[in-house]
C-alpha cells in the first residue's frame, strides 16, 4: 500500500534501467462523465441523463461505503491537466508506467455497465467501454492491452460482445467483477465462458461489483475495510461455485484470473473443497477430480495487495502450495492500495521465479511471449 | 495416529433433538398448541441433511432414529473413547430459522431446558451452550440470565450466518452478559436461512453451502474485530466452532493490512488484528482443512503464530475424521496437551467452578 510501505531498495540493473515488468491490474478511468458518449448510442445519453445507471445498490453518485481516499486512488495521481486519477494516459505515462519500466499493463475499467440493472444499457455501456479502451489506450500506447468489458447478468449479449472482440489483439482478455446477482458457477454465466475459451481469452475475475446480495452472508457490514476484506470471502466463493458447478470440466480449456481479492487463502480453500469433496461428491457427479486440481490448472492469481505475513517465509510457503508459474505481479494503479512493484517480493527469491512473478507468468497466459 | 490424552475437553458435541414433539413437555400450553394445532414440522436445518455424510459418520449412524440423539451412543462412541472429562454439547436444532420472535423465544427456552434434563442430568460430563432467540436482543440476555444459574451452562451459541453481522452494536448486551457471567460466547457452523447462504447469493449444492461456511467465519471476524467487540469487552472469549481454522493466517494477513492502511475508519480497534485473535478467539480443531501429512500441518500451525488457539473436539456425530484420529498425526505431545485440556479450560473458565445450581436470591 502506498501509505506506509518498507522502505527497500530499488531493483536497477546496472545501467539504472529497472527490470521490465507486467502490470496485471490498471485502471483506466474517464475524465469527464460524457466521454463515452461517443461510442453511445443518442438514445442512452439521454437515458443517462434522465435516470442515471440504476445499479444493484441504491447510492447514485457513488460507492456505498466511502472510499478511504477520493475515487479510492492515490492523492498524487491526479493529472496536471485535471480530471480524477487515472483519466490521463500522458499522466500515467509519466508517472507509471515509464518509470516502472512496465512493458504490458493490462487494463480493468471499473464502473462500467456492470453491476447495473437495465441490461440493455448494460450491453452498450460495456461496449462503449471497449470502443474507448482501444481508441484512447491501446491504440496509443502498445504496452497497454485492454479486456473485454461484459455485460454480465445476460450472457446471451456477454458472449456476443466476447465474440466481437475475439481476435482484435487490443483485447488479452475478458473482465468479470466477483459480486454478481448469482455466484459465477452459475448457469446464467455459461455463455461467457463458452465465448471466453472459444476466444482463446482468460476471464478475469476483479473484486467488487453489485449483485443486489448482501456482501456477507449474514447481512451488510458497517465498513469500508469490512467490504475490502470481504473481497477474498467473495472470491473464495465465486470459486468454490465455478469448480463445484462443473464449470472447468465443461471448459477444459478455459483460464481464469482472480484479480485484487487476495491469494493466500487459495490452500485452504482448495482443502476444505478436497476434503468435503470426497464425502460429498455424490451430490456433485459432474465434478470428476479433486477441486483442487481444476484450481491449479485453471487459475492464477494476481498479487495486489501483496500477502504479507510477518515471517517471509510463510509467503514463500504459500506460494509454493499455488505455484511460483500462476501468479501476475499488479499494481492496481491509481489505487490508493498501490503496490509498488520494487517493495512488493521479499528479497531470498530465485532469478527464475522473480522473473516469472514480474513479467513471464503474465506474457505467456496473455499470449505474449 | 496421534493419542488423546486422558482429562481433556471435547468441545464441539452435537445432541440431536428427536423430533419438535419432543419439546412439547418444555413447552407452556399456547406453544404446545400451536405446534399440534398447525401441524408444525421438525426443524431439520439443510446445513445438516439428516442422510448427508457430513451429518454422521457411518459407524456412528444410528440404526434408527437421528445421528446424534442417544445419549448412550455419545458415551460409548465419543465420551469413553476419547477419555474425556467435560464434553460441551452445542445443539443444532434449527429453531434459530423461524421467523416469529415469539416463537424463537419459546423453543430456545425449551431447547435448553430439554439439554439439562436429558443430557446434562444424564452425565456428569457434559456441559452445555445456550441456544439464544437472535432475534430479540432483550430476550436473548433475558435467556442468558435465566440458564446462566446452573453452572453447567459454559457458553452462549450462536450461528455464524444469521441476520445481522455479528459485532453490529445492537448485538453487545449479549455479549456483556456473557463476558459478566463468565460465558465465552461459542459462534458455530450453520444459517438461519434469513440471508442467502454466500456473499454472491445462492448457490446450487449442499456442498457449496457447507465450504462456505468457513467464508462465513471469516466475514464475522472482521466484523467482531473492526466493530471494536474486544476493545469493549477484552475478557470475552469467542469460539469459532466447526470453522476450519487453515484459513486464519493469510485472513489475518489481509485483515492486518488493510487495518493499517484505513484504521481512521476504526479508530477504536487499537490492537493489531493478529493480538486481538490471541487474546480473545479460539477456533474447535474439527474440521482440519489440510492435507493430512504432517509437515504441511505443522507449517500451518507455525502460521497461526500461537499454540493456543485451537480447542479439542470431534464435531461428533459430524464425519470429520476417521477412527479415533481426532487429532492430526505429527504434533507434539506438549501441542496435544494444549488443545486438550490447558486451551479449553482457560477458555471455559465456567469448567474449574464446581457445577452446582446457585439458588435464587
Amino acid at each position: 500500500m502506498n501509505m506506509q510501505f518498507r522502505s527497500r531498495p530499488d531493483q536497477a540493473s546496472a545501467n539504472g534501467v529497472k527490470t521490465a515488468i507486467a502490470d496485471c491490474d490498471i485502471h483506466p478511468a474517464r475524465a469527464t462523465k460524457t466521454e463515452l458518449y461517443p461510442y453511445l448510442a443518442k438514445r442512452w445519453h439521454e437515458h443517462l441523463e434522465t435516470y442515471d445507471k440504476q445499479p444493484y445498490q441504491g447510492m447514485m453518485e457513488g460507492p456505498p461505503y466511502p472510499k478511504a481516499q477520493p475515487n479510492a486512488s492515490r492523492r498524487d495521481a491526479y493529472p496536471p491537466e485535471g480530471g480524477p486519477q487515472g483519466s490521463s494516459l500522458s499522466f500515467m505515462q509519466a508517472q507509471h508506467l515509464d518509470p516502472n519500466n512496465v512493458v504490458l499493463g493490462v487494463l480493468n475499467p471499473l464502473a462500467t455497465g456492470q453491476g447495473i440493472r437495465n441490461q440493455d444499457l448494460a450491453a452498450a455501456i460495456c461496449s462503449a467501454i471497449n470502443d474507448w479502451q482501444i481508441e484512447k489506450w491501446t491504440s496509443k500506447d502498445s504496452r497497454l492491452k485492454a479486456s473485454v468489458v461484459v455485460a454480465n447478468e445476460d450472457g446471451p449479449a456477454a458472449a456476443a460482445e466476447i465474440r466481437k472482440r475475439a481476435g482484435d489483439e487490443n483485447f488479452v482478455q475478458v473482465l468479470l467483477l466477483s459480486r454478481n446477482v448469482e455466484p459465477l458457477g452459475q448457469r446464467r454465466y455459461w455463455p461467457i465462458y463458452e465465448a471466453a475459451e472459444e476466444a482463446g481469452l482468460p476471464v478475469g475475475v476483479h473484486a467488487f461489483g453489485f449483485g443486489g446480495n448482501p456482501i456477507t452472508a449474514s447481512g451488510w457490514p458497517s465498513y469500508y475495510i469490512e467490504e475490502m476484506v470481504g473481497h477474498s470471502q467473495c472470491q473464495q466463493t465465486a470459486l468454490a461455485s465455478l469448480v463445484l458447478e462443473g464449470v472447468f470440466e465443461r471448459h477444459p480449456k478455459l483460464r481464469m484470473v482472480m484479480i485484487e481479492a487476495g491469494f493466500g487463502w487459495a490452500p485452504s480453500l482448495s482443502w476444505r473443497l478436497d476434503k468435503n469433496w470426497r464425502l460429498l461428491k455424490s451430490e456433485v457427479p459432474h465434478v470428476k477430480r479433486p477441486p483442487s486440481e481444476y484450481i491449479r490448472d485453471h487459475i492464477w492469481w494476481t498479487t495486489q495487495p501483496m500477502e504479507d505475513p510477518e515471517k517471509r517465509d510463510h509467503l514463500f510457503q504459500v506460494i509454493d502450495w499455488i505455484g511460483w508459474d500462476r501468479l501476475l505481479f499488479a499494481t492496481d494503479y491509481p489505487h490508493w492500495d498501490y503496490d509498488e512493484p520494487s517493495r512488493v517480493l521479499p528479497a531470498g527469491v530465485s532469478d527464475a521465479n522473480r522473473e516469472a512473478f514480474y513479467l513471464s507468468n503474465a506474457l505467456k497466459l496473455y499470449g505474449l511471449a | 495416529m496421534t493419542s488423546p490424552i486422558a482429562g481433556g475437553v471435547d468441545c464441539d458435541l452435537h445432541p440431536a433433538v428427536p423430533h419438535l414433539t419432543s419439546l412439547l413437555p418444555y413447552l407452556n400450553d399456547y406453544w404446545r398448541d400451536q405446534v399440534t394445532t398447525r401441524g408444525m414440522t421438525d426443524l431439520v436445518s439443510q446445513s445438516y441433511p439428516l442422510n448427508s455424510p457430513i451429518s454422521s459418520r457411518p459407524d456412528w449412524r444410528p440404526a434408527k432414529g437421528k445421528p446424534g440423539s442417544s445419549l448412550a451412543d455419545m458415551q460409548a462412541q465419543a465420551l469413553d473413547p476419547f477419555g474425556v472429562s467435560y464434553g460441551i454439547c452445542n445443539p443444532l436444532y434449527g429453531v434459530q430459522m423461524v421467523f416469529s420472535e415469539d416463537m424463537a423465544v419459546a423453543f430456545c427456552r425449551a431447547l435448553n431446558d430439554w439439554l439439562v434434563k436429558e443430557w446434562l442430568d444424564r452425565d456428569p460430563r457434559l456441559r452445555g451452550s445456550i441456544v439464544i432467540p437472535m432475534q430479540s436482543v432483550e430476550k436473548s440476555v433475558a435467556e442468558i440470565e435465566r440458564c446462566a444459574e446452573d453452572k453447567r451452562f459454559v457458553q452462549v451459541l450462536m450461528l455464524v450466518m444469521g441476520d445481522m453481522p455479528l459485532g453490529k452494536r445492537a448485538y453487545w448486551p449479549i455479549y456483556a452478559a456473557a463476558e459478566r457471567l463468565g460465558l465465552a460466547v461459542g459462534i458455530h457452523a450453520g444459517s438461519n436461512y434469513h440471508n442467502p447462504p454466500t456473499s454472491v447469493g445462492w448457490g446450487s449444492y449442499h456442498i457449496e453451502d457447507y465450504v462456505a461456511q468457513a467464508q462465513a467465519f471469516q466475514t464475522q471476524l472482521t466484523s467482531l474485530i473492526v466493530e471494536g467487540v474486544f476493545a469493549r469487552h477484552p475478557k470475552l472469549k469467542m469460539v469459532m466452532l466447526e470453522s476450519g481454522f487453515t484459513w486464519l493466517p493469510p485472513f489475518l494477513w489481509r485483515l492486518h493490512k488493510f487495518w493499517r492502511g484505513i484504521r481512521m475508519e476504526t479508530p477504536w480497534v487499537d490492537r493489531a488484528p493478529l493480538e486481538i485473535v490471541r487474546s480473545n478467539i479460539r477456533f474447535s480443531l474439527q474440521p482440519i482443512d489440510a492435507p493430512p501429512d504432517p509437515a504441511t500441518l505443522n507449517r500451518l500451525f507455525d502460521h497461526m503464530q500461537s499454540d493456543e488457539l485451537l480447542l479439542f473436539s470431534t464435531d461428533y456425530p459430524h464425519w470429520q475424521f476417521e477412527g479415533d484420529a481426532a487429532l492430526p498425526e505429527g504434533i507434539s505431545a506438549d501441542l496435544v496437551r494444549k488443545i486438550m485440556i490447558d486451551n479449553p479450560y482457560a477458555t471455559y473458565t465456567r469448567l474449574k467452578q464446581p457445577a452446582v445450581k446457585e439458588t435464587a436470591p
